[in-house]
């Protein structure tokens, strides 16, 4: 997949380049299927970024980013992460055959059950959220790992608030 | 989807009967008011034994905080029977009770332990048993006799001879073990590169549900322990599965699932057939914990905007809050007796565990945290065990149910978590 993507981006940095200014950087990025409308693209150039697989390892489409991160005993989603779980809804509702695991994470205070449910009211809530953009039901499901699955060790909060943590997997991952 | 395309079920599980490699250690905090002197004095040819009777028997009764050992040394040969006791001599020691015995090996291979508990006051004998027994039941018969001494001596019946289940985590290796309840002869039960957790030992001592992650998310297994066979999940929907608890009878375990959307209780056979949903909020239900009666489930939920404990009738109906007091109280256990409930609370960011008199509502803290968690009553409801750390390590603690007597339970270089004490078993 690495080895495709490679010549994909310098192809779309050189299209980029040659193109006329108007035509935004950000376009040859976009995983989805060319939208009407837009000028068509030359073909030599728009050909290489269509493979949907890249669009999960590209930096600029917003589906990198898997995580999202909360405050302490909360599960409300910040801000912040909307236009993540955007680029995610909008990319499992053009990719139907697409299934992802989401798993919610605690930090290790409190009772391990409790955070067993904390955990997964976290990932819940980001699946309802894809839904709104577009998921389906069968394509998201929503776990919880508690506190048993620390990313960080120590016992402060600057391990803490790496744990407190939603991770958004796709088939294949986990 | 489902995670099982994705791994191997069991994949990483190991079931082993095999003895454990490291032993808890148990390490007294704190003693008890009353404590009777009793001396327990070497049984006659006891060496023929794998392990020290008497020894065991004194360890079990001094780490119970309700006995003081008195000194045995300076008399030899000891005593087998009570004529040849010297009843001033141990008056004059400040014994008030005196264990004496025998052991032999019996002509068919067999051994017999034999031994009897005197008064030292009245100069007459409390009680006595005579044990046949193999080499390998030395470390059980000498927990009998310590249940046998403590019954008669306290009025309480002893827990010597039950067993405690717990989990040991090692590096990324999880274990889940079972021991005696003073933390030796420790057995492996499982062995899984992914986290066991909520251990719940069923009322026949025989099944043991708990969670595990085996399988990239929380799922449900019931293990026979008699059997070295992989279980089967009882519990494996969408979303997770957890929180296991065994009705009374042992024919039910509540669990909460999230199937249906947020976490809610379930009771289902314990083979995970004849599944019913019995809470229906949109909040978090969980931790379910049945009263001996089987009539009504404890449980955690934030219903009211913060984890608080609710009781509700076990077939399904409107719960009762039951706490009040700060704003997290979870993990509920009702004592054998069923009246009280020992609890987690928050308090000033440190989890303590608490104690609250059913009857009276009193609540009584009886420890100070900071990270205490996963209480579990031994079966005379006299101790609670609990998980707790010590630097930054998972330790086991226990603490008589008055608060009064403490100790620690740990493993060098490991963390011991989750544990669950086994019931009293038939002899």
């Amino acid at each position: 997949m690495k080895k495709a993507l490679f010549p994909a981006l310098t192809l779309a940095l050189l299209y980029g380049c040659a193109s006329t200014p108007v035509e935004p950087e950000s376009k040859p990025a976009e995983p989805s299927v060319q939208t009407p409308g837009l000028p068509v693209a030359p073909p030599l150039a728009a050909r290489p970024v269509q493979p949907q697989g890249d669009a999960l390892k590209d930096p600029n489409s917003g589906l990198t980013k898997r995580s999202v991160f909360y405050e302490y005993d909360k599960y409300d989603i910040k801000d912040e992460y909307r236009p993540v779980l955007q680029a995610h809804g909008k990319y499992l509702a053009e990719n139907r055959g697409k299934k992802m695991l989401i798993q919610g994470n605690c930090d290790e205070r409190g009772s391990r059950e409790y955070n067993i449910a904390l955990g997964q009211r976290r990932a819940e809530g980001v699946k309802r959220m894809l839904l709104l953009m577009g998921a389906t039901n069968t394509q998201v499901e929503s776990v919880s790992l508690g506190e048993e699955k620390p990313r960080c060790l120590d016992h402060n909060e600057a391990c803490w608030w790496q744990n407190r943590r939603s991770d958004m997997l796709y088939g294949g991952e986990y | 989807m489902s995670p099982r395309t994705c791994a191997p079920l069991l994949a990483a599980i190991l079931l082993l009967a095999g003895p454990a490699q490291a032993q808890l250690t148990i390490e007294i905090i704190g003693g008890g008011a009353i404590q009777i002197p009793i001396a327990v004095l070497p049984f006659a040819g006891e060496s023929a034994l794998p392990q020290s009777i008497t020894e065991i028997v004194e360890q079990d009764l001094s780490r119970s905080g309700r006995f003081r050992a008195i000194f045995v040394g300076g008399v030899s040969p000891p005593p087998t029977e009570s004529a040849q006791v010297n009843f001033p001599e141990w008056k004059s020691r400040l014994a008030d009770a005196l264990v004496i015995g025998q052991a032999q090996r019996l002509p068919d291979g067999k051994l017999e332990v034999r031994f009897r508990l005197l008064d030292v006051l009245k100069q007459s004998q409390i009680g006595g048993i005579a044990f046949t027994l193999t080499a390998a039941q030395t470390r059980l018969t000498a927990h009998k006799i310590a249940d046998f001494i403590y019954e008669k001596l306290t009025g309480e019946r002893g827990v010597f001879s039950t067993r405690i289940a717990y989990v040991v985590k090692q590096g990324p290796r999880f274990e889940l073990r079972v021991a005696d309840a003073d933390g030796q002869n420790a057995q492996s039960i499982l062995i899984s590169s992914e986290p066991i957790m909520s251990l719940s030992w069923a009322p026949d001592g025989a099944r043991m549900a708990y969670v595990s992650f085996q399988n990239k998310k929380p799922i449900l297994f019931v293990q026979n322990l008699t059997a070295s066979k992989q279980p089967s999940p009882v519990a494996n929907y969408r979303g997770s599965n957890s929180a296991p608890a065994w009705s009374p009878d042992g024919k039910q375990l509540a669990a909460v699932l999230t199937k249906d959307g947020s976490s809610q209780i379930y009771l289902m056979n314990a083979d995970g057939t004849n599944l019913r949903r019995i809470t229906f909020s949109d909040a978090i239900d969980t931790e379910p914990f049945f009263t001996p009666d089987g009539q009504s489930i404890y449980f955690t939920s934030d219903r009211g905007g913060s984890p608080q404990i609710y009781r509700m009738p076990a077939g399904g109906g409107e719960p009762v809050r039951v706490t009040f007091e700060g704003d997290y109280n979870v993990s509920p256990r009702v004592s054998p007796d069923g009246k009280i409930l020992a609890y987690i609370s928050r308090i000033s960011g440190r989890f303590q565990l608490m104690a609250m008199d059913l009857e009276s509502k009193q609540v009584q803290t009886l420890t100070d945290g900071p990270r205490d968690e996963s209480p579990s009553f031994a079966p005379s409801g006299r101790i609670i065990l609990y998980a707790t750390d010590n630097d930054n390590r998972g330790v086991l603690a226990a603490v008589s149910s008055d608060g009064r007597f403490k100790q620690r339970l740990g493993i060098q270089a490991a963390d011991v978590r989750e544990p669950s004490w086994g019931p009293f078993l038939g002899n």
